[in-house]
């Protein structure tokens, strides 16, 4: 189950580009094992080490910077997210540090992904976040911004900007909640939903088979 | 009240509502081994069931082995665990699995209408961004993450935050040699890589009535990359025909009682839309990408945009970057590319109207020297069938290499790969950084533009071949 989020000042990586996808993000390469974990090594690999150079940092990659060692939040531009549906993108993401994520849009099913793993994506526009990125990087590591999520707002030097984001995606930030187990306590509701259905609609539940039923063969 | 064909779904199958999500029964969950094992292993470890396992089936396609010959394994060892826990996994918790070597192997949402598993009205989700394919049929199908997949296993349900309705309304018809792959590159590069973010995209008229289900399938594919939550097109006669005898279709009485609710199934005459488009089937032209985005979509003849074209939609630094990757100068023209590969495939391009179709280009013709042709069909179906109505050996005979069926060099995840800054032809859907291998240059087009360059050895317009 996620950790609750409530609110966090933390050191931030500034990284201005747009449709940043999930290969990006955690290249389909660096998933090598059937786990949640073990991804972080490989979180931007493309971009953060060398070409060819096995595991040697680009110097000019944001996150081998002295300065941005730490970072919890991640500020990008647009369309974060966007491309293969892999979760492990986030799960690579939750594993190297972030708990934040500021850009001025993210792709649905990553949104949605982020939520589920306890990682705040927020929406500023680009504006504001063309001002917050310009504050941080005067001075990563002292100019930390501060997010909550109680109060729907960014704090960073003199500017303060509310950010939105769902009603159902801040309450499952702020609990923690695990949805599977809340949607198991309804488990009666959809017994009888589906018994109700099945007669409407016995094609959807009659799934024939071309010799007979071949589960298990 | 006048509903859409998405609403008609949605509230067929709304079991509950919370802020702003409704809780969804799910009537068909697809996995397969890239992110279907993760699920069904930690779904079990958390020790939770799966809910209907006559509901789910799993399918080998992301990273088997496609080259002729292959065995139960997968390509390069990293790759084998995903494989064999997809196996361990669903052999535990019952459900059908479609194994390397069984004749209904195939990717997902190609195989999944071949089979009749997906039917006008249902629900279906799968841990894969391209599942909208498959709205072809008049199904609400979307691509979920590996912990929704969790969720809809255990419960067969989801909450889903309620999405918008956007229609998107093709007028004419579409020219020769200009297919639904051209018209869904003109409409992300007219809408942009989020045009459809957020919405449930219904892709309606005339135009879109005269497309066959393969090629319905390739519009539909294509809306994932408009950032589409799904893609639907109301099912007609043609969907009925197409699906009637399928092997997990419903049986012939069950069919026809079936079919009297799905021609119910479509957006009443005034059904009101968040957002209504307006295209004309008979402007699109053969269609190619530049960049690294499918949004970076001009008709072949074009050239590579000078960035004051693109500056409403990117940065000039993204577009450099672009430019700087695809190895390309603005002004240069599209067709005049030389190409290092091209590649026909994917679950966008690899039904048999989509290799019927290349190998009318192909045939009697060559491979430019130099070039590798790779053709790797949808299914070991559409393998079989292409095999036996002889489409293998014009692809053969004009120097393609035919494979085996699965993702292949769609997407590069540590196995085989086109080489850095190889320019390739591709019948993909996506032409990001190192998608199709590290450093390597996706060109995103038709199956018939990518055989027209394949032979030319340069991005080609198909409808010259065809002369
Ligand atoms: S063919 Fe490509 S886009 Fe389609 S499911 Fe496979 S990897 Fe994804």
């Amino acid at each position: 189950m996620p950790q609750p989020f409530a609110e966090l000042t933390a050191v931030a990586a500034v990284l201005l580009r747009e449709n940043i996808d999930t290969d990006a993000i955690i290249p389909s390469r660096e998933i090598r094992a059937v786990a949640k974990t073990g991804l972080a090594d490989g979180l931007f690999a493309n971009w953060r080490y060398l070409p060819g150079r096995g595991r040697t940092p680009d110097p000019e990659f944001v996150l081998n910077k002295p300065a941005c060692q730490g970072s919890r939040i991640l500020i990008t531009g647009e369309n974060l997210g966007c491309g293969s549906s892999r979760e492990q993108a986030v799960w690579a993401l939750a594993e190297y540090g972030f708990r934040v994520l500021i850009a001025p849009s993210f792709n649905t099913i990553f949104h949605r992904n982020c939520v589920r793993n306890g990682l705040l994506p927020t929406r500023l526009d680009s504006e504001a976040i063309a001002r917050l990125a310009a504050w941080v990087i005067e001075d990563p590591q002292r100019h930390r911004p501060l997010v909550s999520l109680a109060n729907q707002r960014i704090v960073a030097g003199g500017d303060s900007w509310p950010f939105e984001i769902a009603a159902e995606a801040r309450e499952a930030l702020l609990e923690g909640l695990g949805e599977l187990e809340q949607t198991l306590k309804l488990a009666g509701r959809i017994a009888a939903f589906q018994a109700a259905d099945q007669l409407r609609r016995p094609w959807a539940y009659e799934v024939g088979s071309p010799n007979g039923d071949d589960l298990n063969d | 009240m006048p509903t859409t064909l998405f609403e008609k779904i949605w509230n067929a199958h709304l079991i509950a509502e919370t802020s702003g999500a409704g809780l969804l029964l799910l009537d068909r969950i697809l996995l397969h081994e890239r992110t279907g094992g993760v699920a069904l292993q930690s779904l079990r470890e958390a020790g939770h069931r799966v809910a209907n396992p006559a509901r789910v089936f799993a399918t080998m396609d992301h990273v088997v082995d496609t080259r002729p010959g292959r065995n139960s394994g997968a390509l390069g060892k990293s790759a084998n665990p995903f494989i064999e826990v997809t196996r361990r996994e669903a052999r535990g918790a019952g459900i059908r699995l479609f194994d390397i070597d069984d004749d209904r192997q195939g990717i997902v949402h190609v195989i999944s209408p071949e089979l009749g598993i997906v039917l006008p009205g249902l629900t279906l989700v799968c841990p894969d961004s391209h599942t909208g394919t498959q709205g072809a049929f008049g199904a609400l199908a979307w691509g979920i993450g590996s912990t929704e997949a969790e969720h809809a296993l255990a419960t067969q349900t989801l909450r889903v935050p309620k999405p918008g309705t956007m229609r998107v309304w093709v007028e004419g018809s579409l020219q020769r040699a200009v297919t639904a792959k051209d018209l869904a590159l003109h409409l992300i590069g007219m809408l942009g890589s989020a045009g459809s973010r957020g919405f449930v995209v219904e892709f309606a008229g005339p135009a879109v009535r005269k497309l066959d289900l393969e090629a319905r399938m390739t519009l539909c594919n294509m809306a994932t990359e408009l950032a589409a939550f799904a893609a639907i097109i109301a099912p007609d006669e043609a969907t009925f025909e197409y699906l009637r005898g399928r092997p997990f279709a419903p049986a012939a009485d069950l069919f026809d009682r079936a079919m009297r609710d799905w021609q119910e199934l479509h957006s009443d005459p005034d059904a009101r839309f968040d957002l209504e488009i307006q295209v004309n089937a008979s402007e699109v032209r053969p269609m190619v990408t530049w960049g690294t985005n499918p949004q970076d979509a001009l008709p072949i003849d074009a050239a590579v945009p000078e960035y004051s074209a693109v500056a409403g939609r990117v940065s000039r630094p993204a577009y450099e970057r672009a430019l700087s990757y695809m190895g390309l100068k603005a002004g240069q023209r599209l067709e005049e590319l030389p190409v290092d590969g091209a590649f026909i495939g994917a679950c966008t391009n690899s039904r048999l109207s989509d290799l019927r179709r290349a190998a009318m280009i192909l045939e009697g013709r060559r491979v430019a020297p130099g070039v590798r042709a790779i053709c790797v069909p949808g299914s070991t179906s559409v393998k079989r069938l292409a095999e036996a109505e002889g489409l293998a050996s014009v692809f053969e005979r004009a120097g393609f290499e035919w494979r085996e069926s699965g993702c292949s060099l769609c997407f590069f995840a540590g196995g085989e790969s086109f080489a850095p800054g190889q320019r390739i032809v591709s019948s993909t859907n996506r032409n990001f950084e190192g998608r199709q291998g590290p450093q390597t240059r996706t060109h995103l087009a038709s199956p018939e533009t990518v055989a027209a360059s394949a032979i030319a050895g340069h991005v080609a317009d198909p409808r010259q071949g065809l002369d």
